[in-house]
Formats: C-alpha cells, sequence, structure tokens
C-alpha cells in the first residue's frame, strides 16, 4: 500500500479540501461530552469530539501538523457517532472522522512495520477480494471444527503468538460450515411479490452469521418480498473508510453498485448496522466518480436497515404462543451505528414487541457503545474491555434470557463478554423464530 | 505569548502529579476555548488539579511567577469567561468532582465545584429533594461554573436562580489562602456577605472549591400546557394574566415566529402554521393546587384568542409538548455555521417591545435572528444565525448587537441574565454601568485580587 494509491491524487489533503462548512457547524457548545466514552474516560477535552474536532480544524487551518499524537488520537475515538445523536447543530462527525484518518493514513504518521503489514494483509489482500476472505473463512472453519483448534490450545501452542494476539484468540469467532450463498439462492420468492428487494450478505455476518442471513430473507418472504441476492458480495468497505482507507473504499463501493440493478429494487436491504450507516453515504464517497455518482445517491435512497424496512411496509405480527415453551425476556442493546449513524431506534423494539411470548426489559444505557466499534477491539483493546465490562454489568442487571443487538461486531462482543450466560441474537432471527414456529403449531 | 519556564512546569507537575499537567499543543489546542462561538485563545498549560491543597499550591506558584490563571470546568460558558488567556495556565477543576454530602435534616447538599450539575439534582432525587436550576447545560455543566457564572435555566420565574441555593463555598484566594464563606444556616448576617460577592464573579476573584447548596421538598406533582397564539401580545397578555392572578408556574417559555418555523422545519411537532407565539407553561406544586393552576392557565389562554391550548394527559405527552421548545435551540443551531446565543433580559412587562425590536433589527441589517426564551423572567435569547468567516456580515451582527443591547438598557433591562459578561459582552457593561458604579467593580476587583492574577481582562479590562 504506497500512500499515492492511498490519497488518490498525490497531494490531496483530506480535511483542508473539506467543505470547510463542516468544521464549522462545531460551535464546541460542549453538549456532545458527556455522551462520548473516551471522555468520560479521561475527562480531558482532546478526547472529546469537539476537542477531536478542533485538533480537525486546526489541521485544516495549518495551525497544527498531522503528528503523531494527533493520529493516536484519532484512533483513540471509537467512531460510535453518540456525539452526532447529542450535538444539537447537526456536525456531520462520520465524514469527519473518516476524514481525519485517511489524513493521517495519508502521512503515515503511525508507521510501524508491523502496522503497514496488517493493514495491507487486512485491508487491501482479505476484506477486498472475497475469494480471498471465503478461502480464509474456509480454512479457518476446517481449523475449528476439525479439532485442530482444541488441540494447539490443549498443547499451549497459542503462547508463541505475539502479546496482542494471544489475547485476542481465545474471543477468534466461530466461523460458520456454509456460507451465505449456499444458504440463499440468487432469486427467492415467486412471481406475485409486493416488492423486490436487494438483499446485502456483509462479509463478517456472511462468514460468522451466515444463518442471520438466512433469516433476514425468511422474513422478507414472509412479507410479500422477492429477494435478490448477488453472488459473491464482499466487504461494502465500510471497514476501509472507518480505518482511513478511503481509496479502497470507493473501490469496494463501486464493485457493489454494479452487482445491483437499483431500477428493478425497491430497497436494497441490509442486517447488519455497521455496514449500512456506511452503505446510505455512498453519495458523498463517490461524489467525483463521473461513473458512478449518480447511482450512489439513487443507492443512498435504497438503502435500508432490516428494521427500518419491516416497519415501513408494515410487517405481518406474528400469530400464537411462545416460540419456546416458557416466557422469555430479551433486551435490547442498540448497535451505534444504527440508533447514532442511522437514527434507528423505535423499529427493532417494534419487531422485539410483536413476538409473543417475548417480553422486552429495557436495558440501562442502551445506547453506550460496547467496545466493540468495528476493529477498536483488536486496535485499543484495553478501551474496548472497560466498555465491554459496562455493557456486560448493565445486560447482566436487567436478568433478561436474550440480548438482541443488530450489528454482528456487538454480537460477538457481547457474547464473548457473556459467555453461557445469555444468547445473542439478532431482533430479526427472533422473528423468524416467531414466523417458523406459527408455522409449526398450524 | 512566552511559553512557561520549564522549571515553572517541572514544579506543577510535583504539585499535580505528571498526569496533571499538559504542555503538548494536541492537548492545549481543545482547551483554547468554550461554548462560545468566535472566542479563541491558546493556552501554555493546563493543569488537573484533584484537592483544595492542590488548587492552592498551584495559586501561590502562579502568585510567585505573576502568572494568569483563568479557571475551567466543563468549559460550556457562553461569554468567554473561561477562554484561556494569553500565556496563563488552565485551571481545570473536572477532577474535584465528588458530592461530599446530602445532608436530608438541614437541606443541605455539599459538593465539589467538578460537580456535574445533573448529578446534584440526581443525589438530592432520592431523598425526596430537589435542586431547581436547571441550567440549558446542566448535562455537563459543573456546579463550580454554575456558582461562577450564577446560571439561571427555565424555572427563574418561580425558584430563582443559582445564587438563591448558594449558602456557602470554600474558596482559594488570589493569595493561595483557602478561606470559607457563609454557613448552614437559613439565617446568618455575620459582616458582608461574602460569598454573594463570589457568586457570578467569573473566577475573578476567587477559585470556588467547594460548594453548600440548599435543597427544596421535590414537588409532589406537574403539568404541562403548550399554547399557541397569533400574535405575541397575546401570548404577553396571557403571561401578564396569569401572573396576576396569584399563578406562578415553574415554566413559562415561549418561541417567536422565526423559532416556531425553524422547529416545525426541523422536528415537526405540529405547531399551528400560523402562529407567531407559542408559549411552554408548566406549573408544579400539590396534586390538586397544580390541577386548578393549570385550567385556570389554560382558560387564561383562550380567552387571550389562543390558537390551540394542549393539556398534557401524561407524562410522554408532557415531554412531547416540551419538544418544541426543547428542540428550539438545536432547530436553530443547524441553519448556519455560526449561532450566537444572547440573552438580554428586560422587566417582564416590557418583553413584547423588546421581541419585536430585535425583529426590526434583523430586518434592517439583513440578518436573521430567532428569539425564544424565558417569558416568566424577562429572559429573552435573541440568536444570531450567521458565518464568522464571512467578515461583512460579522460587521452587521456587532451593529445589530449594540442596537439591541442599547435598547435592553433604555427599558430598564441587563445586557446578561445568565450567560455573563466574560469577554463577549464586556465591551458593553460600560452602557449599563455608566455611573459610578463601574469604577466600583474594578475596586472590588483590585481589592481582593491585586495582582490582577485570576482570569484577568475578563469582565472588563485588566488594570494592571
Amino acid at each position: 500500500m504506497n500512500n499515492s494509491s492511498n490519497a488518490g491524487i498525490s497531494g490531496l489533503k483530506y480535511l483542508a479540501d473539506l467543505d470547510y462548512s463542516v468544521l464549522q457547524q462545531c460551535m464546541h457548545c460542549g453538549m456532545c461530552l458527556p455522551s462520548c466514552p473516551t471522555y468520560l474516560e479521561t475527562r480531558r477535552e482532546r478526547n472529546s469530539p469537539r476537542g477531536r474536532i478542533s485538533l480537525m480544524r486546526a489541521v485544516a487551518d495549518g495551525e497544527l501538523d498531522v503528528s503523531r499524537e494527533f493520529g493516536q488520537e484519532m484512533y483513540y475515538c471509537l467512531g460510535c457517532l453518540a456525539c452526532s445523536t447529542a450535538c444539537p447543530a447537526g456536525v456531520n462527525y462520520a465524514e469527519l472522522f473518516e476524514n481525519a484518518r485517511a489524513e493521517v493514513e495519508y502521512h503515515d504518521v503511525l508507521f510501524s512495520p508491523g502496522r503497514r503489514f496488517w493493514r495491507w494483509i487486512t485491508l487491501r489482500q482479505i476484506f477486498a477480494k472475497p475469494w480471498l476472505l471465503h478461502a480464509i473463512g474456509r480454512v479457518l472453519w476446517f481449523y475449528q471444527a476439525s479439532g485442530l483448534c482444541w488441540f494447539v490450545r490443549k498443547i499451549g501452542l497459542t503462547k508463541l503468538l505475539p502479546g496482542n494476539l494471544r489475547d485476542l484468540e481465545p474471543s477468534t469467532p466461530v466461523v460458520a460450515r456454509q456460507f451465505s450463498d449456499r444458504l440463499i439462492r440468487e432469486v427467492e420468492g415467486g412471481e406475485s411479490f409486493d416488492f423486490r428487494v436487494g438483499m446485502l450478505t456483509g462479509c463478517v455476518q456472511d462468514l460468522v452469521f451466515p444463518d442471520v442471513n438466512r433469516d433476514t430473507v425468511e422474513v422478507l418472504l414472509e412479507n410479500g418480498c422477492q429477494v435478490v441476492t448477488p453472488r459473491n458480495q464482499g466487504c461494502c468497505g465500510s471497514l476501509h473508510a472507518h480505518n482511513g482507507d478511503l481509496f479502497q473504499a470507493r473501490e469496494q463501493a463501486r464493485r457493489l453498485l454494479d452487482q445491483f440493478d437499483l431500477d428493478k429494487l425497491a430497497a436494497v436491504v441490509s442486517n447488519a448496522a455497521g455496514c449500512g450507516s456506511h452503505l446510505k453515504h455512498f453519495g458523498v464517497l463517490l461524489k467525483d466518480d463521473p461513473l458512478h455518482a449518480k447511482k450512489a445517491i439513487h443507492w443512498d435512497q435504497k438503502i435500508k436497515d432490516i428494521s427500518e424496512w419491516l416497519c415501513e411496509i408494515g410487517f405481518r405480527k406474528p400469530e400464537g404462543a411462545s416460540p419456546s415453551d416458557d416466557f422469555e425476556t430479551v433486551t435490547y442493546h442498540e448497535a451505534c451505528h444504527l440508533c447514532h449513524g442511522q437514527g434507528i431506534s423505535r423499529q427493532p423494539r417494534e419487531i422485539l414487541e410483536s413476538i409473543p411470548g417475548l417480553k422486552l426489559v429495557e436495558l440501562q444505557s442502551a445506547t453506550h457503545c460496547c467496545g466493540s466499534a468495528g476493529v477498536y477491539n483488536i486496535t485499543q483493546p484495553g478501551q474496548a474491555e472497560k466498555l465491554r465490562k459496562e455493557k456486560v454489568a448493565c445486560i447482566e442487571a436487567t436478568k433478561a434470557d436474550i440480548v438482541a443487538t443488530a450489528n454482528p461486531g456487538c454480537h460477538l462482543q457481547i457474547q464473548n463478554g457473556m459467555g453461557e450466560r445469555i444468547t445473542a441474537r439478532h431482533p430479526v432471527s427472533l422473528l423468524a423464530r416467531a414466523y417458523r414456529s406459527e408455522k409449526k403449531n398450524r | 505569548m512566552k511559553p512557561l519556564g520549564r522549571d515553572t512546569v517541572e514544579e506543577l507537575r510535583t504539585i499535580v502529579g505528571n498526569d496533571g499537567v499538559v504542555t503538548s499543543l494536541e492537548d492545549l489546542i481543545p482547551y483554547g476555548f468554550d461554548g462560545t462561538a468566535a472566542l479563541k485563545e491558546e493556552a501554555v498549560c493546563v493543569v488537573f488539579p484533584a484537592t483544595t491543597e492542590e488548587v492552592a499550591r498551584v495559586v501561590r506558584l502562579a502568585a510567585t511567577e505573576k502568572i494568569p490563571v483563568v479557571t475551567r470546568g466543563s468549559g460550556t460558558g457562553l461569554s468567554g469567561g473561561s477562554v484561556p488567556v494569553s500565556g496563563g495556565i488552565v485551571l481545570c477543576l473536572v477532577n474535584l468532582n465528588r458530592i461530599l454530602e446530602v445532608d436530608s435534616a438541614n437541606l443541605t447538599l455539599l459538593a465539589e465545584p467538578g460537580v456535574i450539575t445533573r448529578e446534584i439534582e440526581d443525589a438530592a432525587q432520592p431523598h425526596g429533594l430537589f435542586y431547581p436550576p436547571d441550567p440549558g447545560s446542566m448535562k455537563i455543566s459543573t456546579i463550580g461554573g454554575n456558582v461562577a457564572n450564577n446560571s439561571g435555566g427555565l424555572r427563574g420565574l418561580k425558584y430563582g436562580v443559582t445564587r438563591d441555593y448558594v449558602m456557602g463555598m470554600e474558596v482559594v484566594l488570589s493569595s493561595g489562602e483557602i478561606v470559607w464563606l457563609g454557613s448552614q444556616c437559613v439565617k446568618d448576617v455575620a459582616g458582608y456577605s461574602l460569598k454573594d460577592l463570589f457568586i457570578g464573579s467569573e473566577g475573578t476573584l476567587g477559585i470556588i472549591t467547594k460548594v453548600l447548596l440548599k435543597l427544596l421538598p421535590r414537588p409532589e406533582s406537574r403539568r404541562t400546557l403548550l399554547a399557541s397564539f397569533g400574535s405575541m401580545t397575546d401570548a404577553a397578555q396571557t403571561v401578564s394574566e396569569i401572573i396576576s392572578s396569584h399563578i406562578v408556574p415553574c415554566t413559562l417559555e415561549f418561541l417567536d415566529q422565526k423559532t416556531c418555523h425553524c422547529v416545525e422545519d426541523y422536528a415537526q411537532v405540529g405547531l399551528p402554521k400560523n402562529a407567531t407565539a407559542v408559549v411552554l407553561m408548566e406549573t408544579d406544586g400539590p396534586k390538586v393546587v397544580v390541577e386548578e393552576e393549570a385550567d385556570a392557565m389554560a382558560a387564561i389562554a383562550e380567552k387571550n384568542e389562543a390558537i390551540s391550548v394542549e393539556k398534557a394527559k401524561d407524562q410522554a405527552h408532557a415531554v412531547r409538548l416540551a419538544t418544541a421548545r426543547r428542540s428550539a435551540f438545536a432547530a436553530l443551531a443547524r441553519i448556519r455555521p455560526t449561532t450566537i446565543l444572547e440573552d438580554v433580559t428586560v422587566p417582564r412587562s416590557r418583553l413584547v417591545e423588546i421581541v419585536s425590536f430585535v425583529e426590526q433589527t434583523a430586518a434592517k441589517y439583513r440578518l436573521q435572528i430567532a428569539t425564544f426564551g424565558h417569558f416568566g423572567d424577562g429572559n429573552v435569547h435573541p440568536t444570531v444565525l450567521t458565518d464568522e468567516t464571512d467578515g461583512e456580515e460579522m460587521e452587521r451582527v456587532e451593529e445589530a448587537l449594540a442596537e439591541i443591547f442599547q435598547k435592553t438598557i433604555e427599558l430598564g433591562g441587563t445586557i446578561t441574565g445568565e450567560h455573563g459578561v466574560g469577554l463577549a459582552k464586556k465591551k458593553f457593561l460600560p452602557l449599563q454601568f455608566s455611573d459610578a458604579s463601574f469604577s466600583l467593580l474594578k475596586q472590588v476587583k483590585k481589592a481582593i485580587d491585586p495582582d490582577a492574577l485570576l482570569n484577568p481582562g475578563k469582565i472588563f479590562d485588566a488594570a494592571i
């Protein structure tokens, strides 16, 4: 990964070239401070949204060089966007944050050989090439399913890993046997339908939770939709955009746009909050792309989170008794990029409340970040762990049987934090389960 | 601006520890401003003490070295009071953040200055008690900052402002001495009421390190109403009649026509299209009284040609009605890049005059100014929507504001009801203190902080 390809055009300044009114929109009133997990941790302004924006503005104004400290600060930010919800002035923090990280990468101020290698292998190889991601998924599945993983852990070989990886190894997600393309046909649902919708399978969701994708399709079918799922979709580029690689993010976005015929679709549905909040802003991302700019704006209007779409079309409430015999309680953790990134809070609750035999108990601080935040739990394990502990304590206080959440990152983070004590599920999976049990009881 | 000497920084580190002092550019830039638009100054050092003793030692060091000290809490002030002074130390008190005592026998609460205002209210609640002042930034503002600025809020008419709840305080003087002012007694006339001098002194006289607050029993019940009017005069007449019929609501908030339009565009709360004034009313107290008062207020509004009057049926409904007022600032702040929030205040009976004067002035200078605020106490917030990078427009803003301040004083009002003078309004202070009172202000400063060490240049220019 060399710098010129990263910047797109050599010499491009991300923050200085931004529309200045985006930076200026922050009136530094401070209303974001109590919503920011890192400010609450340190009570230092530089670790707060308005503090970070002042640093970005200083860079844009030429008052501050893009320094290593600046870079570290931009990566200490979770990107949870809780500040966007709290902001009275409607500052577009997501755009500022992505450009600031891109600026950090362009100036390479956080350089280390290891960091460069990992960024290259993940952003430019594994998550840039769907076939490679699937191939690695297969290998990992074999390693985990064959007992090899158990054996390696047993004889203590994991101790040979470098410190950071060694700590993370136990929380490696369990890869599914079959990925989404095996579970979902390219077109599902007959010729009589109310809506034809496109389905996004994601990358982590595809490898680790393809069942959530299957459930999404089933719920859509139950609600009069024909579902079109293009093959080998790959990563939407949110991972790249959130990590300062806007060049590759544009590449991923173009690839995805080319796979969907928007004129024939009423909506394109995503079930992963982190992807959805990125997918809705292709218009800005590709605004200078001569071939894709127009389609990207069209795309933004069609992207819907699954819960948003279901409520928009008035989904059918499942009938009948409890899916399991006992009354179950569920609590709802709001994925940051669903509630803060997309402003969707009511709809997932509406889905959960529609399910017979399921009782929704509210979670304290439901909109606080769980610490997953994309790859934050890998890059900033200390802070991520603190947030996970807080989240786990709140979930335990609800005594719920199930915790529902609509993002694979949160799902893994919470499941790893809670272990056997609770089951994490996507709200749409609970709805699919209710539809299935309805049929069984018929 | 000269950086602090290395020795000074080292000494500061020995007082508050290595982590308690920051000097890098990346750390300082975010402390260069507070919540005020278009004001910025670079600090040379930010210090985070954790005890009164540390505060006193930092002040003693600053006094020896003649380095100015600017005290800061969460930095949400709206007059530039906690913007750094060139070459000075910023003393940030967010780590003095403990609630030391809730005394339910004497109905008082003792807190350190860095406690968040909301936490005071949260700590009072389980005891069935209540801390009434509720400034707009209470979720993050500190109680020390509230006392230093004598902050107001939405409940001023019935419950007064921060000053009415401060019984005592611990203060570090510019000499570094620690003094206690006031007491836990309701009646206390020993000597001058020195605590009152420090309330609203904006960090220019001393550094407040503990606050003793008065609490009230929690009102049993509360009722919210929202009334829309076709003219501001009808709204004002309603407010006058409510008060003359001896009802004292805890909230009487209004939005002018421009604010109504912006709120409707932003939040779609369902305000009538022809509304030019909206009033949010709230009464609290014993249940029976509250019901009677709510009915009476509704009847008065209807008598005065209200287009609509809505009475909250339950808590959720009350929240919905309050949305119009609560989202006023957010609705305005997103229209233009720079939002300048003013807080001129007039006697209640002159409110209609100042609101219409603001409207005329906005038209005269071709500016967007929306007004909302506190009908009950005459405190209005003309909010200028502008762009600080447009020099020509900013000149018009300056001229328009000067006219508004002049008019306010003519009406017997004050240039600031709750935000303070700080840097933003010091130019206009002599307008209001036109007699010998202005030099009296300066004499007080000179007597208490002779070397102009504490927040110099705020409220009025530093004399030394």
